[in-house]
């Protein structure tokens, strides 16, 4: 019998986390409320609409991040509970397709999550995207997500299965997307032409997302199976 | 590990020298520093954080570097060393005590020189970024574990750290060169220094340098002799639970 390609394991694990989610619908359930709920805490608390109109990429990005925790430590509770981490190790699962599918699958739920942000951004903050810069934002999205779900893929899966992670995924991860979240932010805020910014000053923290986006997904690929190999 | 430990402390010639090094050092700087060399010319007498703040900052960002490659010793060494990921942990505990007063100094001089304590300059943003994701490494060593577990998972973080770190500072760099025109002073390009005053700041880099030396060998040694401890219990776990089944 052949190997199945790296690319249908990483599809199968994938297709499985978000098969999972869909049937439990934590993340639809929590975390969605959650990330929705952050955002009219921070307009309570900033209080002004003018700045909010301002801030609003930096605060969905924000959110963002604030639910990123919740869905990796989801992602890896469900298959460290069971034990089913060991189990595909032992069936011989290529542990790069794995890191790649697991990758795929978080992003997916991360873009949903975002998608929502903004539309939640649009109707509370009432900020519109001008046609000019929707291909800045979707373009600082994707590659956004992108990284997240690499880093958030290999973070979570270095402290899978030990103690204590819950409150220490944060500490780890928050210094680490710092390049996303000012890359991010400054992109978003460049497309949507918040206090005054222009589009094409959007473009260089694209390529801060696209490198950050490069570095963790090679750096997930060589260093995953050495993680989980424990 | 015989008795040598038993008595006489944990001291080894190169200890010894090392924090002969560093008390004679940073009895200068102490004296030197805050006695006999001058106020500085447009800065006064704040300038003597700068014997403390430069020294501080160059060890701890040597210590992360010692940390990197210890750690990059361990993951790719043919033998996988413990000594290695020992030494990292060393430095990195070590560094971070630095850098916690590296930024406390910083913010004091930053006070009484710019009127804040916190200015968001690319250097001491990515200084702080530095601080925290140090304590996150130090967070992963203690989770629970095997030592190598331990060795692997705090190695691969701190190889990650080092392709982060540059990525953080890059990214401040742009964020503060597209939104901001640079208002803090260059921290020590303007000072002008005199022969004594630079004495002084070589002195003090001199004696963290030891200080720090002298640290980081103590350290690795409690380190080693903990993981021995650790291993030693199992061992009497195991026989006492060998020797229970031997009796029922």
């Amino acid at each position: 019998m052949s190997r199945p390609s790296t690319g249908a394991v990483a599809l199968a694990i994938a297709a499985k986390d978000l098969r999972i989610e869909w049937r439990s619908r934590v993340v639809v359930n929590q975390v969605l409320p959650f990330s929705g709920l952050v955002m009219v805490m921070f307009a309570l608390a900033l209080d002004d609409d003018a700045m909010l109109q301002r801030t609003a990429g930096g605060l969905v990005w924000l959110a963002t991040l604030f639910s990123l925790f919740l869905v990796v430590q989801r992602a890896y509770a469900v298959d460290t509970q069971d034990g089913a981490l060991d189990a595909m190790r032992v069936a011989g699962v290529d542990m790069q397709a794995m890191f790649l599918g697991k990758s795929l699958a978080l992003a997916g739920q991360l873009l949903v999550l975002e998608v929502l942000l903004f539309a939640v951004a649009m109707v509370l903050y009432r900020v519109s995207p001008p046609t000019e810069g929707v291909v800045l934002l979707v373009t600082a999205v994707l590659t956004a997500t992108a990284g997240l779900g690499f880093v958030g893929t290999l973070y979570g899966g270095l402290i899978a299965g030990a103690k204590g992670r819950d409150s220490l995924l944060p500490l780890l991860l928050l210094p680490v997307v710092a390049p996303v979240l000012l890359g991010a932010t400054r992109a978003t805020e460049s497309a949507l032409r918040s206090g005054g910014a222009v589009v094409s000053e959007g473009w260089p923290w694209v390529a801060v997302l696209v490198v950050f986006a490069g570095v963790f997904g090679v750096g997930g690929l060589l260093s995953f199976g050495a993680l989980i190999e424990e | 590990m015989s008795g040598a430990t038993t008595h006489g402390g944990v001291g080894t010639p190169a200890t010894r020298t090392f924090g002969i090094i560093a008390a004679l050092a940073l009895g200068w700087v102490v004296i030197g520093g805050i006695f006999v060399t001058p106020p500085d010319v447009v800065q006064g007498e704040s300038v003597r954080i700068m014997y403390v703040h430069v020294p501080t900052a160059w060890v701890a960002y040597l210590a992360f570097v010692v940390t990197a490659v210890a750690s990059a010793g361990y993951l790719f060494g043919r033998r996988h060393s413990l000594g290695f990921d020992r030494v990292a942990g060393a430095s990195a505990q070590v560094g971070v005590s630095f850098m916690a007063l590296t930024l406390i100094s910083g913010s004091l001089w930053g006070r009484l020189t710019w009127g804040t304590f916190w200015e968001w300059d690319p250097r001491l943003t990515t200084t702080a970024f530095l601080f925290v994701t140090y304590l996150g490494y130090l967070a992963v060593r203690g989770l629970d574990g095997t030592p190598e577990q331990r060795a692997k998972r705090s190695a691969i973080v701190a190889m990650l750290a080092v392709f982060e770190i540059p990525l953080v500072h890059f990214s401040v760099v742009l964020w503060r060169s597209l939104h901001q025109e640079a208002s803090v002073l260059s921290p020590d390009g303007d000072i002008k220094m005199d022969d004594l005053m630079l004495f002084t700041l070589l002195v003090g880099v001199v004696g963290f340098t030891a200080l720090f030396m002298w640290l980081v060998s103590h350290r690795q040694r409690v380190m080693a002799l903990r993981d021995i401890v650790e291993s030693r219990r199992i061992d009497v776990a195991l026989r006492e639970r060998v020797a229970e089944g031997g009796a029922a």
